[in-house]
């Protein structure tokens, strides 16, 4: 698997842009001296100011995000408020503070020679297929990109990739049902030397898991999990593999598919906010 | 500033509590600066049994105002993976390495002991006392009497010091700690996180995959100093204080309250160099209270 090391300890970022796009924010922050994460990596972020500083409140742990772009010393990050973390971090405007760790954990790893990648997201998991599909295109191989989304809302978040096929839950764009359905016709068009990757809600990795074992397809699946610091000391954000469980924070967050045994039993999006008072 | 603990020499009182860095995982994720700006004085492991363990189904943690809930369940290699896989790597450490153990009963404490008094990578043994005995149903640290029939147990199988870890889940924290010193304890460290519990806000089930779990963080910092304040006036022993330590500050109240060292462990996960930042901010009131 592919990894850059981080920087030891927590790292101030200066925000210098922040952009909405529809029920998504994205955070530029300023990391010009920081190590170029690979595509996969995440950062553990939090805000400088009214993030469990004073006393008892929250948030308090930092929260995980997978890296959206890398792009001239600025840092991407795709946030979605579905807690107090989020909701806090998508305040942030222009000149506010980030407190940051990484990159960290494992990238996605190249398509094999001859090898023909597929990348599939849904929701908030197009982040790191952003950056992906950057490097992919960078090296000249065009692939297909499918995205679901839950909503026209949702959907405005398909402009940070490059051509990509959309899939709504409500019909309001594109197919009318589930992002696999689009990778079912994908594989059942051509599934030779196809190679998956996927990021997105734990049913939509389990549905991506089984069609790509049932028809011979590797895939690799950058996981979510609630973790507590990012860097393999809190033993929080297990996912159970048919060797037990593994820390995705230093083992993951991308998996190979075939190591996991039930890629729904891992996480879910809401456990990225660590439950506690979250809204969900 | 350097600090003398049970006759280990220490750059500085700032160390981490069991269980809230894993070096080696560290290292992977920072590379050698790691190694270079090692946060704490002393590293101490997270605890070792005699078997291997997965620990508890997910999801393990939920956070609370000011902290978190962890129910995570001592998962670790066991004794025998632990010496074969992770002792030769943290004994390059740059600092001394104090072992956690635990034991379902004396007789696998003992096992523990003895294995790692001969191993001279070791500089001291904690004693994670937070959990049942299996023998008699009472949790080793919760009662003096069962502490002080384990620390006497254990106390001749190793010259090494002998730090107890107590947990507050005790009705009389330092009647245990007394126990533990009359036994032979060389030192004490507290505190051990606080039980506590969440419940899925739909199904009103227990959330945490272990049901209950251990309350950290800012969170606990009072509880902690009133314990350790306790502990103080009942043990001439050193003790290692901790809990929602956070700020130098934190860590000097501790230290007035009656702690030799003290040890860092939630703030961690917010700052992977939290201890180099809080030894440094100590050090410097440290100076200035002198002054």
């Amino acid at each position: 698997m592919t990894r850059t090391t981080a920087p030891f300890g927590r790292r101030p970022a200066v925000v210098t842009a922040r952009e909405e796009h529809g029920a998504y924010v994205v955070i530029r922050a300023c990391d010009a001296d920081g190590p170029v994460p690979r595509a996969g990596q995440f950062y553990m972020l939090s805000a400088a100011e009214r993030w469990g500083g004073g006393e008892g409140e929250r948030p308090f742990l930092p929260r995980a995000f997978s890296v959206l772009r890398a792009r001239a010393g600025e840092l991407h990050f795709l946030i979605e408020d579905v807690g107090p973390g989020t909701n806090r971090l998508c305040e942030l405007g222009r000149g506010d503070r980030l407190n940051l760790v990484g990159p960290l954990g494992n990238g996605f790893a190249p398509p094999r020679e001859g090898g023909r990648p597929i990348l599939v997201g849904g929701g908030v998991g197009i982040a790191p297929l952003a950056i992906w599909q950057d490097e992919l295109r960078a090296g000249g191989t065009e692939s297909p990109v499918l995205l679901g989304f839950r909503d026209a809302a949702h959907v405005h978040g398909a402009a940070l990739l490059t051509n990509p096929t959309v899939a709504t839950d409500d019909g309001s764009v594109g197919h009318h049902g589930l992002v696999t359905d689009l990778l079912e016709d994908e594989l059942d068009g051509r599934a030779d030397e196809a190679e998956v990757y996927a990021c997105g809600p734990p049913a939509m990795l389990e549905a991506v898991r089984e069609l790509c074992a049932e028809r011979d397809v590797p895939a690799q699946l950058a996981l979510e999990s609630g973790m507590a610091c990012g860097f393999g000391a809190c033993f929080g954000c297990v996912v159970p593999t048919v060797d037990g469980y593994v820390r995705l924070c230093v083992d993951g967050p991308v998996m190979e598919a075939a190591a996991l045994a039930d890629a729904s039993s891992v996480g879910s999006s809401a456990d990225a906010e660590l439950r506690g008072a979250g809204r969900r | 500033m350097t600090v003398d603990f049970c006759g280990i020499e220490l750059a500085h009182p700032v160390i981490n509590g069991s269980g809230t860095f894993d070096a080696i995982a560290a290292h992977r994720a920072f590379g050698d600066e790691l190694l270079e700006r090692f946060p704490f004085a002393a590293f101490v492991s997270k605890t070792v049994t005699l078997e291997p363990r997965q620990g508890n189904p997910p999801p393990r943690l939920w956070e609370v105002p000011g902290g978190l809930i962890n129910s995570i369940g001592l998962p670790n290699k066991g004794l025998r993976g632990y010496i074969e896989h992770d002792l030769p790597w943290l004994a390059e450490l740059p600092v001394p390495l104090i072992v956690n153990v635990m034991g379902f009963s004396r007789d696998e404490v003992a096992e523990l002991v003895a294995a790692f008094a001969e191993r001279p990578e070791v500089g001291a043994l904690e004693l994670n006392v937070s959990c049942p005995n299996v023998e008699t149903g009472l949790v080793m640290g919760a009662d003096p009497g069962e502490t002080a029939r384990l620390v006497d147990r254990v106390r001749q199988l190793t010259d090494k010091p002998l730090i107890v870890k107590l947990t507050p889940n005790a009705t009389d924290v330092p009647a245990v700690a007394g126990a533990a010193q009359a036994a032979g304890a060389d030192a004490v460290s507290l505190i051990n996180t606080l039980r506590g519990m969440a419940l899925h806000p739909k199904t009103g089930q227990p959330w945490l995959g272990g049901g209950t779990g251990g309350v950290s963080g800012a969170a606990v910092r009072a509880v902690a100093l009133a314990q350790v304040h306790a502990v103080a006036q009942a043990v001439e022993i050193p003790i290692i204080g901790m809990g929602g330590v956070q700020r130098g500050s934190d860590a000097l109240d501790l230290m007035r309250a009656g702690a030799s060292l003290v040890a860092v462990g939630t703030e961690s996960f917010r700052d992977p160099a939290a201890g180099e930042r809080i030894a440094s901010e100590l050090a410097e009131l440290l100076a200035s209270s002198a002054a």
